[in-house]
C-alpha cells in the first residue's frame, strides 16, 4: 500500500452517486452512514440518497441528537454509535461446528462471508482502530480466518471530519481528525463537492473513473482549513497519549470507588468502542445431540464472566471493572499493541447511559484535576 | 442412554404464558420429544403430576397455602428442577401485593372473600425448594427452554445469561434509547435473554427478565429522574413485574411512594 501520489481532483456533490456506482460496478456491496432510529448507522446502502444529507448532530456525555445542519453537506457529521467494527468483527459469528460420526467427530470450519465490501464515509478515529484490530486479530502466527478474509476484501472510501462532536478528542491521541493512513479514497466535503485523493493503486483506477476536475488551490485550501478547524474546535483531550505509568501508580485512587457509584457496568461504553476486542466463545449443541456449533459473540470487561476462573471471580465490584477497562484501554494497551486502545471517538462517553466521560475520569487519577 | 428422559411442567400462580414457549417450540417440540419423554404437561394434554421425572420445569409462584406442599413433592420428584419465568424466579407481577395489605384487596374485590385462600404474599420457588436453575422473564422465550434442554441432555450445565441487556442490545446494532430518545429504559440492570425485544421496537425495557448479575439500581434510578421521571414513576419502573428481585425491591423501595397503600 504505498501512498499514491496524484493532483487532488474535484467532485461535484451532484456527481457523488458515479463514485457509487463505480464500487457496485466493481463489485462491491456498499455500505454506508444512513439515518435509522434517530441516529446515524452503518449499513447496505444502493444509492447516496440515502446518506444522512443535511444533518448535524450534537453529542454530550450521555445524549446524543440528530439535528438539521442547515445546509446540504453529505458528512457533516461526527461518528455515530457505530461504524466499521459491527462489519469486520461481528457481535456474533459461528466459528466451527462439531458433526458426531460413527466413531468419531468431525470438525468442520465455517466459512466466513467475504464480498467484498466498500464502506463509505469512515472517519480517521475509526480507521485507526481498525488497524488497532489488525494487531489483534491478525497477528502472525495467529491470525483470525473469518477477520482476514473480511479485511482483505475491505475499500475504504474514507471522509475527513469537518464537524467533530463535543465528546470527540481524536486530535488529542493523534488519530485525527484528518485520515492520514489506511484509505482507498478520502473525501474532504466543502459546500458545493469533494475534494478527492487516493491512496492506493484500487483508489487511483477509482479516481481515473470518476467525472472529476482537479481541484483549485483554493479548494484544497479550503480543505485544509476546515481540517485545522475541526481539529481546534475539539475541546475535550486526554492529558498524554501514554498513561500506562501514570494509571498504575493510581491504582488505590479514590476516584476508582466514586466511578463505581455511578457506573452502572452495563458495557455500552466497551460495545460502542471501535477498540473493544474481547469476546467470548461458546458451543450450542442441536437438539438431537449430533451436531454443535462454536460461536464467538462480543464480551465485555464489565461483565463477570471476564474475570471468572474456575471458581473464583477476580473483578466482582464494579470499580474494578471500571478500572480495568481504563488501564487496559489506555495503560497496558501499550504493552500489548504499542499503544493506546483509545482513538478519541468520544463514542464511550456520548453512549454511556449516565455520561461518564473517561477524558475527565483519566485526567482526575492522573494528574488530580479534570481535563 | 438406554431411556428417554422424563420431563414434567408444573403450574403453581401464573398466566400460562412461559409453558407457551413449549408450544411455540413448533417443530422444535416434535425433536425435543424424540429425545425427552414429557409426562406431565396439563396445558398441552398429559397429566401425571406426581411421577418421578428427569427434569421438573416449574412456572408460577407460591401464593397459596396449597402450593407449598406440592412444591415439596414436585422437589422430591424431581432431578433437575427448573424455574421457568418471572413467577416462578421472583414472585412475578403478583408479587406487587407484597407490598400491600392482601386481605384489604380481597375484601374490596371479592363478592365472597371467603371462598378466597391466599398467602399474604407471592413469593419465587427458591425460596421454599432448592432450585437448580433459573429461567427469568415474563413470558420466558422458546430459544432459552431449548438451550436448557441441550445442555442438560450434553451432560453440561446450562449458561446462565446474566450479563446486562445493554449488550444484547449493542449486539443487535440498536442504537441506546436512553442516549438518543431519552427514554427511560430498564436494559443496564436488567439481565440479557429477551435479544432487546422492548428496545428493538423503541420501547424502555422494563425489566422482565429480572436483575442483570452487577445491577446498580440506585444509578439508573436517578438517571429516570433526571431525564424527567418522578420518583414516584422512576420507584414503579423498579416495583413493576419483578418487584420481588432484590436489586429492583431494594431499589424501588427507597424512592418515595405517593399513594397510600392498598389503593391504586
Ligand atoms: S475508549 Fe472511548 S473514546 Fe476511546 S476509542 Fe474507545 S470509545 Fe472511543
Ligand atoms: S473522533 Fe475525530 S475522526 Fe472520529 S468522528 Fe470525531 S472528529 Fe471525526
Ligand atoms: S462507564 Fe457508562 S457505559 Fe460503561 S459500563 Fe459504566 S455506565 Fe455503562
Ligand atoms: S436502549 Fe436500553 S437496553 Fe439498549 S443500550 Fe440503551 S439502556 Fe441498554
Ligand atoms: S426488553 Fe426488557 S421488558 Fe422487554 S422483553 Fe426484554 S427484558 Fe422484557
Amino acid at each position: 500500500m504505498s501512498a499514491t501520489s496524484h493532483s487532488p481532483v474535484f467532485l461535484h456533490h451532484n456527481d457523488l452517486q458515479q463514485l457509487l456506482q463505480i464500487l457496485q460496478h466493481d463489485g462491491y456491496t456498499c455500505i454506508g452512514p444512513q439515518v435509522r432510529d434517530g441516529v446515524i448507522h452503518y449499513d447496505h446502502i444502493d444509492t447516496v440518497e440515502q446518506l444522512p444529507r443535511g444533518y448535524g448532530q450534537h453529542q454530550q456525555p450521555g445524549h446524543y441528537q440528530l439535528e438539521p445542519a442547515g445546509h446540504d453537506r453529505y458528512f457533516a457529521w461526527a461518528n455515530g454509535p457505530q461504524a466499521l467494527k459491527p462489519w469486520l468483527f461481528s457481535p456474533r459469528e459461528a466459528l466451527w461446528q462439531c458433526q458426531a460420526g460413527e466413531d468419531k467427530l468431525a470438525f468442520e470450519q465455517v466459512a466466513a462471508e467475504d464480498d467484498p465490501l466498500a464502506v463509505f464515509g469512515v472517519r480517521a478515529c475509526d480507521i485507526a482502530a481498525l488497524y488497532l484490530h489488525d494487531k489483534h486479530f491478525l497477528q502472525q502466527t495467529h491470525r483470525d480466518p473469518g477477520y482476514r478474509s473480511r479485511r482483505q476484501n475491505l475499500l475504504l472510501v474514507a471522509v475527513n471530519c469537518s464537524h467533530p462532536a463535543e465528546t470527540c478528542f481524536c486530535a488529542s491521541t493523534g488519530d485525527g481528525p484528518e485520515v492520514h493512513y489506511g484509505h482507498d479514497l478520502v473525501l474532504s466535503e466543502l459546500s458545493e463537492g469533494f475534494i478527492v485523493q487516493a491512496h492506493t493503486e484500487k483508489g487511483l483506477s477509482i479516481l481515473a473513473r470518476l467525472p472529476a476536475e482537479t481541484a483549485s488551490q483554493s479548494r484544497i485550501a479550503a480543505a485544509q482549513a476546515s481540517s485545522r478547524a475541526a481539529a481546534e474546535q475539539q475541546g475535550r483531550r486526554l492529558p498524554s497519549q501514554d498513561l500506562q505509568a501514570a494509571l498504575f501508580a493510581n491504582l488505590d485512587h479514590p476516584r476508582w470507588e466514586d466511578i463505581a457509584r455511578r457506573c452502572l457496568s452495563c458495557g455500552n461504553c466497551t460495545s460502542v468502542c471501535p477498540t473493544c476486542f474481547c469476546h467470548r466463545e461458546f458451543d450450542e449443541p442441536s437438539l438431537d445431540g449430533q451436531t454443535s456449533t462454536h460461536y464467538r459473540q462480543w464480551d465485555s470487561c464489565f461483565n463477570q464472566g471476564h474475570s471468572y476462573i474456575h471458581g473464583i471471580t477476580l473483578r466482582a465490584e464494579t470499580r474494578l471493572r471500571y478500572r480495568q477497562w481504563l488501564t487496559h484501554k489506555l495503560g497496558s494497551w501499550h504493552q500489548q499493541y504499542g499503544r493506546s486502545g483509545c482513538v478519541g471517538c468520544g463514542r464511550c462517553i456520548s453512549w454511556c447511559p449516565v455520561g461518564i466521560d473517561l477524558t475527565a475520569e483519566a485526567s482526575l487519577i492522573c494528574t488530580g484535576s479534570e481535563a | 442412554m438406554s431411556r428417554k428422559p422424563k420431563v414434567a411442567i408444573h403450574k403453581f400462580s401464573s398466566c400460562d404464558g412461559c409453558q407457551l414457549a413449549f408450544l411455540n417450540l413448533g417443530e422444535d417440540l416434535l425433536a425435543l420429544s424424540r429425545q425427552v419423554e414429557i409426562v406431565h404437561f396439563a396445558e398441552a394434554g398429559p397429566v401425571n403430576e406426581e411421577i418421578p421425572v428427569d427434569i421438573a420445569f416449574v412456572e408460577g409462584s407460591i401464593s397459596t397455602p396449597a402450593d407449598r406442599p406440592r412444591i415439596e413433592k414436585i422437589r422430591h420428584n424431581s432431578r433437575f428442577l427448573i424455574t421457568m419465568g418471572a413467577c416462578a424466579t421472583s414472585g412475578g407481577i403478583q408479587a406487587l401485593r407484597n407490598m400491600a395489605d392482601t386481605n384489604a384487596w380481597i375484601g374490596a374485590i371479592y363478592a365472597r372473600p371467603d371462598f378466597i385462600d391466599s398467602l399474604d404474599d407471592s413469593t419465587a420457588i427458591a425460596r421454599h425448594v432448592k432450585v437448580d436453575f433459573e429461567l427469568w422473564g415474563c413470558p420466558v422465550n422458546s430459544q432459552q427452554i431449548l438451550s436448557c434442554v441441550c445442555a442438560l441432555l450434553s451432560g453440561v450445565l446450562p449458561v446462565d445469561q446474566h450479563d446486562s441487556l445493554c449488550q444484547q442490545c449493542k449486539q443487535q446494532g440498536l442504537a441506546c434509547l436512553m442516549v438518543s430518545q431519552g427514554l427511560a429504559c430498564l436494559g443496564p440492570v436488567t439481565r440479557a435473554g429477551c435479544g432487546a425485544l422492548c428496545p428493538s421496537l423503541g420501547r424502555g425495557c422494563y425489566g422482565c427478565y429480572g436483575p442483570a448479575e452487577n445491577p446498580n439500581g440506585p444509578a439508573l434510578a436517578q438517571r429516570f429522574m433526571q431525564l424527567g421521571l418522578s420518583a414516584e414513576e422512576t420507584r414503579r419502573r423498579f416495583l413493576f413485574i419483578n418487584s420481588a428481585a432484590p436489586a429492583f425491591n431494594e431499589t424501588g423501595l427507597k424512592l418515595p411512594d405517593a399513594k397510600p397503600q392498598g389503593e391504586r
